[in-house]
């Protein structure tokens, strides 16, 4: 429950401090197997380590890094957000129905959508924290329910016109040398830098880490633990709402069919990220290397262009497996040996 | 005392019929039920023509049967404290195995009955397979239920897709629609299934100490390995059956639309399946369960698809209810829920009395 391993990591210079933290081992074979996918894009592309292929990285994945940071959170408290997809798909049919259909500017739109976003997951959170019920049956009536709100605000996919919001959607920000960042892209990176915030400095982020270690101590310390809980739930909330806009940005529509799966993206997202699925440890600069690495696999099998669509499934599912049997065996040997630390 | 006893008898019967276990979720369907004979009053009707029975009643059953295949396999899992998000992903991947098998074997001229055994055993060995990778993961790995099944769930739909080569498969070959669409004596040729799933395993749950086993674990996975219950095998072996099931109930969906969508097949079955265990009143946390409620739990789920229809509410508003059920269910099952609920009940009784 110590601060953002990335403090941890410069504190201690040596490798082997670095050997002996679990948290650390798995955000650093993450980093690596980015870094070594990269290479390896590299080796057999051409035109792979183009900075602009890895700023497409943010622009494409902006979304789904905002809906992780959520989900990390969640998880890092020992619980699971499967709303996530849904929320987002609600999100960009609201969104789209309120501009295009009953003629609003798409910033008190944007407002609006936020709102419901927080005030649903903060429902969820209340139901879970205050009748102890499991966090995966509460968001999975949720991702029904929020479906199911999507369809029945529209069956069809709205497209979006109004000229602010194509403008927002078009806008691009250089970087030097032709390359490029769009507007969604800064603010999930600046969602991520929020979430970093939020976790390593704020006495929130310290109360989320004390819940997911263990529960009844955090509540024996006096933190406010039931507060906490559904305020990470409204948070997850917030994000997938405010991913639900970003995918508007990127798509231009509002359907109730969009972000299928997502919820699963951004599990694994997480779980690549090194944050422990029972909760209490990992980070969001983790998440953030997951997406990445998420977003990578996809980018490699494009550019081969001969792998079909689907081998990005078994792929995903393949890193998901690696990455909880490396957790599995890190919590072993690190409490196997090291006692009580935790 | 003697007129307390006459005073008691009606209500300690109709106490008895409501503590039942299957009380509340048969109430629940037979509701459904009435509610759609006031809108229709022909629904209940049931026909016999040309040697067969129709019915709405037939067919609610009939469409129910692939979910109440996965909810009893469902059941099982949850009650030994396990859950397999997997089983959608499972259904698709039985149902391209078996077309595949089919595609292949007719294009390469075999007829007869051949290709019919050929991919129901394919398409049953995947599946059970595929509930043997889940049952390691969690038995052997030690993984948390929902992740190591999530992991087949994302990674099925792939395999699936890499069998169909993403295509949907259309199976042109007759002698296949009997398994989905077929009737014997009568009866749709599933309900068989279903009901040939549903004797065997509640003779193995209730004649032998199996169910007891399932129960000890259950409530207490510790006491029971300690007792010398057998808890790593009988879970791993639940998994196992959980992918059978999803595996048959793949052969049934395939079979009934002659075709297997490797993206769409199972799509949100795991959640259907979840709804229907709850609504039949085990205990999501494990320990209780009721098969015979979980079947009446789909029986109500696709009751109320056929209702959402029947009465002309948009089709979309399907999820919304479900959604809404199984809050509501869960709710009512929650200790906390049921206290306050109580307090608020009982609070005004007294101050009128």
């Amino acid at each position: 429950m110590s601060a953002i391993p990335l403090r941890v990591m410069l504190r201690s210079a040596g490798l082997s401090r670095l050997w002996r933290d679990p948290r650390l081992v798995s955000l650093a074979v993450t980093i690596l197997l980015f870094i070594g996918m990269s290479v390896a894009g590299g080796v057999l592309y051409d035109g792979f380590l183009r900075p602009q292929v890895f700023l497409n990285l943010f622009i494409d994945n902006g979304f789904l890094l905002v809906v992780a940071v959520g989900m990390t959170f969640v998880i890092l408290t020992g619980g699971i957000d499967l709303s996530v997809g849904a929320v987002v798909a609600f999100s960009t049919v609201l969104l789209a129905s309120l501009v295009q259909r009953h003629g609003w500017h798409p910033l008190p739109a944007i407002a609006v959508v936020l709102a419901v976003g927080t005030v649903f997951g903060a429902l969820m959170g209340t139901l879970i924290q205050r009748y102890r019920m499991q966090p995966f049956v509460v968001t999975l009536a949720g991702m029904f329910l929020a479906r199911g709100a999507a369809t029945l605000v529209s069956v069809e996919s709205i497209g979006i016109t109004h000229p602010f919001h194509v403008g927002i959607a078009g806008m691009r920000i250089p970087l030097g040398g032709g390359a490029s960042l769009s507007a969604s892209a800064v603010v999930a990176l600046l969602v991520v830098l929020a979430g970093v915030l939020l976790a390593g400095r704020t006495s929130f982020g310290r109360a989320v880490y004390a819940i997911g270690g263990n529960e009844t101590s955090a509540r024996l310390m006096g933190l406010p633990v039931d507060r906490v809980l559904v305020k990470v739930y409204a948070l997850s909330g917030f994000c997938s709402a405010l991913a639900g806009v970003l995918y508007t940005f990127y798509m231009l529509s509002g359907y109730s069919l969009h972000a299928s799966g997502l919820e699963l993206d951004a599990i694994a997202a997480v779980v690549i990220g090194g944050t422990l699925l029972a909760g209490g440890a990992g980070s969001v600069w983790g998440t953030m290397f997951g997406v990445l690495v998420l977003g990578l696999i996809q980018t490699l099998i494009v550019f081969d262009g001969t792998l079909s669509s689907w081998w990005t499934k078994i792929a995903i599912g393949v890193l998901l497996l690696a990455f909880c049997l490396l957790q599995r065996l890190l919590v072993r040997t690190s409490a196997a040996g090291g006692g009580g630390h935790g | 005392m003697q007129d307390m006893a006459a005073d008691t008898s009606r209500p300690s019967i109709l106490r008895r019929a409501f503590g039942h276990p299957l009380a509340w979720p048969l109430l629940a369907l037979a509701l459904l039920l009435v509610a759609n004979c006031v809108f229709n009053p022909g629904f209940l009707a049931l026909e016999w023509r040309d040697g067969r029975l129709y019915g709405n009643l037939v067919d609610i059953a009939n469409r129910a049967a692939p979910l109440i295949l996965v909810s009893l396999g469902m059941t099982l899992v949850i009650a030994v404290r396990g859950l397999d998000i997997s089983v959608g992903a499972v259904l698709a991947i039985a149902a391209t195995v078996a077309a595949w098998t089919i595609t292949r074997m007719t294009a390469g001229g075999a007829t007869g009955l051949g290709p019919l055994f050929a991919a129901i055993a394919a398409a049953l060995a995947a599946a059970t397979l595929c509930g043997l990778w889940n049952g390691l993961l969690v038995v052997k790995v030690g993984m948390q239920p929902i992740i190591a099944t999530l992991i087949l769930m994302v990674a099925g739909r792939g395999v699936a897709q890499l069998v169909s080569d993403g295509q949907i498969l259309t199976i042109y070959y007759a002698p296949y629609a009997f398994l989905g669409g077929g009737f014997l004596l009568g009866l749709p040729f599933a309900l068989f299934v279903v009901a040939a799933v549903f004797v065997v395993l509640k003779l193995l749950l209730d004649r032998t100490a199996l169910g007891l086993f399932v129960r000890a674990i259950g409530h207490n996975p510790l006491a029971a390995h300690v007792a010398g219950v057998r808890a790593r095998a009988i879970t791993l072996s639940l998994y196992v059956f959980s992918g059978f099931c999803a595996g048959l109930a793949g052969l049934l969906v395939s079979s009934n639309v002659a075709s297997a969508d490797a993206n769409n097949a199972g799509q949100l079955l795991e959640l259907d399946a979840i709804l229907a265990v709850a609504l039949g009143g085990s205990a999501l946390t494990g320990g209780r369960f009721s098969l015979a409620g979980s079947l009446v739990g789909a029986l109500i789920i696709q009751a109320l698809t056929t209702t959402i229809y029947a009465i002309g509410v948009p089709p979309q508003v399907n999820l919304v209810v479900k959604a809404l059920l199984v809050l509501a269910v869960l709710l009512l099952q929650t200790p906390e829920f049921r206290a306050r609920l109580r307090a608020l009940v009982t609070r005004p009784l007294r101050g009128g009395a």
